[in-house]
């Protein structure tokens, strides 16, 4: 073996190169080939990473659920009957589920006057729970806070704000500390949101909206019938059987049959979030493909090339084979060969597509609206160890199928002299 | 075994040779019996088409028989693998063409190494003897010339000394001197001869009367038959 090892690649180092334009040629061709897988892959890999991001922002391992009406006969009633929560219920799952990791309740009014100075807007308000800013990513902006619980428990007139409507009120004003007015009635300012690029909306994008107290939106509004309820779990995998047990105990306290899982309409986003993820790895093996059959035909070229390079080396082939020459000895110097161009192209692209891919880093992704939506090509490490096993398994084939002919050759008919 | 036995290096048995091209089989040696021992130089004559080419691929097992027994050195050819026969012709067999056939991108120095490190040669060796044999047919300062910087004389004794590098059994040539100017191809028949007298077996086909007369024995081929096998005076 270590004999086998010694003289192939002796033979390999002095056996005839190509010609410099053939050289380059094929160089070329896997470099492009290279780029492109990895660019689309990159490209899917910045998207997937992305849409990750923006579905995170809404929050993570959340349901949502609406009132709705019951679609299955319970204890001799019938369908149809509507069920409504009420800001108590919240409490009632809190103390009942101790494993959630979160619960709130949400009251919405929309088209309310917010009133700064001159200026009137009409916007959404949400009455919600203090939790709400944790499990439904409400960050504030340097020098604001979103709601506590004693703005919660002592009825504060507070009001935090999406960013966008912030904008839309005080334009280039600081809002925090301000006093601005929701329906005529005195609110102070206590945070804005930090902007996000939001992916699982309901009622309307965060940014869009402005937030208060749960037991002030009572008082100022006089509703108690919830919009919304959210639950929040540690983990995804405990939303299915946490849903089934909310649908229990409400089943049993509005007395519906707790498999009538549309008696709440519920959005389960641990679900969709499945679904969203086949999909991103749906479109990321797409690209890989494509990918992998520009390089394909890179890797075509190159054994187009060493078929002709076989055929030109026939007789040196046979005078190799006369002197003693073993078939594999005549095979791996090939496949050396084509790995050897392969592996320069390879280098090349992997090269060239990561400068591509760190200069997409120097575009702002903050105010452009696809750069948010589709991310930025990242490379990851599977994708480069993806790729350079699509090279490796190129090189490799577009190295054995023209040695494979060249160990074929029938030494006394190539050197016989006509 | 005894000592004929142990002389005999070559020894074919109704050698036939059939070439099937797919539309017409030409049977190119039909039935040879050959034995050739250790020391002779055989020069194979005969006419154009008539099988001497043929014969010589199957004497250093660069083809296989159609059918019939062939033995080199004692060892049967039938049935051995390619790899088998690999290395056969590079332990045993020395090749000289008319075409030369040197490699042209590597130096005669590497031409005359190579049939070494396909016998697994250590690289100093390899190196020490190939340039010994170059010295031996007079290119001793030649050694790092490439092919196509020598004349025809200079490249085909460049060949002769690679079919030497492994101390073959055998050095068989096939129409050495064909491409050859007369004075080149004297050099190269001397050369030839000079290997004789040091005790090589040597087998030369050759068109040329004045070159086989140099033989100890002259084998003529006709159709694919030996029509004759004769020692001449020389060997005497
Ligand atoms: N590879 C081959 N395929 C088909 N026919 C062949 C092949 N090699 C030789 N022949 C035929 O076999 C016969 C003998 O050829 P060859 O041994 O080359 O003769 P010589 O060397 O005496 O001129 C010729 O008729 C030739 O055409
Ligand atoms: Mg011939």
């Amino acid at each position: 073996m270590n004999t086998d090892l010694h003289v192939i690649l002796n033979l390999f180092a002095t056996s005839s190169r190509l010609q410099k334009k053939r050289a380059y040629l094929t160089i070329a061709a896997i470099a492009w080939g290279t780029v492109a897988i990895l660019l689309l892959l990159a490209f899917g890999e910045g998207l997937k990473l992305q849409l990750d991001k923006n579905r995170r922002s809404t929050g993570e391992n959340l349901a949502v659920m609406w009132p709705s009406e019951t679609t299955k006969p319970w204890k001799g009633m019938p369908p149809g009957r509507p069920i409504r929560l009420r800001i108590d219920d919240v409490d009632f799952i809190r103390e009942r589920m101790p494993e959630l990791k979160a619960v709130h309740g949400e009251l919405q009014a929309g088209r309310t006057a917010l009133t700064y100075g001159r200026k009137t807007v009409n916007g959404r308000i949400l009455g919600v729970n203090y939790v709400f800013g944790d499990d439904r990513k409400h960050y504030p902006q340097a020098g604001g806070r979103f709601l506590s619980v004693e703005d919660e428990v002592q009825r504060r007139r507070v009001i935090f704000l999406g960013d966008e409507m912030a904008k839309d009120i005080f334009g280039d004003e600081k809002p925090v500390g301000k006093t601005l007015l929701v329906n005529n009635a005195p609110y102070t300012v206590i945070g804005v949101m930090q902007k996000k690029t939001q992916m699982g909306v309901y009622g309307g994008p965060d940014g869009n909206h402005a937030v208060i107290p749960i037991t002030t939106f009572l008082a100022q509004f006089g509703r108690d019938r919830l919009n919304v309820m959210v639950i929040q779990t540690e983990q995804p995998q405990q939303m299915k059987a946490a849903l089934a047990k909310v649908n229990e105990l409400f089943g049993a306290k509005y007395r519906y049959d707790p498999t009538d899982d549309r008696a709440l309409a519920t959005w389960d986003m641990v679900k969709s979030a499945k679904t969203t993820g086949n999909i991103t790895i749906g479109i990321q093996l797409f690209l890989g493909i494509v990918g992998a059959l520009t390089l394909l035909i890179g890797g075509v070229g190159v054994a187009n090339i060493m078929y002709a390079v076989v055929k030109e080396r026939t007789r040196e082939i046979g005078v190799k084979m006369a002197l003693g020459a073993k078939q594999r000895w005549i095979i791996a110097p090939f496949v050396l060969e084509a790995l050897l161009y392969t592996f320069i192209g390879g280098a090349l692209g992997i090269i060239i597509a990561t400068l591509l891919v760190s200069l997409t880093s120097f575009i702002p992704i903050e105010n452009n609206r696809v750069l948010s939506f589709l991310g930025r090509p990242t490379l990851s490490p599977e994708i480069g160890i993806a790729t350079s096993l699509i090279l490796g398994l190129i090189g490799l084939a577009a190295g054995y199928f023209p040695a494979r002919r060249a160990a074929s050759v029938d030494p006394a008919s190539t050197l016989r002299y006509e | 075994m005894t000592d004929t036995t142990n002389k005999l290096i070559i020894r074919m048995q109704e050698i036939r040779k059939v070439y099937d091209t797919g539309k017409i089989k030409v049977e190119a040696l039909k039935g040879i019996n050959l034995e050739i021992e250790k020391g002779e130089m055989v020069a194979i004559v005969g006419p154009s088409g008539s099988g001497k080419s043929t014969l010589m691929n199957l004497v250093g097992c660069l083809d296989t028989p159609t059918s019939g027994i062939y033995e080199i050195g004692g060892q049967a050819v039938a049935g051995v693998t390619r790899d088998e026969l690999a290395d056969i012709r590079n332990r045993r067999v020395g090749f000289v063409f008319q075409a030369f056939n040197l490699l042209p991108h590597i130096t005669a120095l590497e031409n005359v190494e190579l049939p070494m490190l396909f016998g697994a040669v250590r690289p100093a060796e390899r190196r020490e003897r190939a340039s010994q044999l170059l010295d031996r047919v007079g290119l001793g300062d030649r050694l790092d010339h490439k092919p196509t910087e020598l004349s025809g004389g200079q490249m085909q004794r460049v060949a002769i000394a690679r079919a030497l590098a492994m101390e073959p059994d055998i050095v068989l040539a096939d129409e050495p001197t064909g491409n050859l100017d007369s004075s080149a191809g004297g050099d190269i028949m001397s050369i030839f001869t000079d290997l004789w007298q040091q005790g090589r077996t040597i087998v030369i086909i050759t068109h040329d009367p004045a070159l086989s007369r140099r033989a100890s024995r002259v084998v003529e081929i006709h159709d694919g038959r030996i029509t004759s096998d004769q020692a001449t005076n020389e060997a005497a």
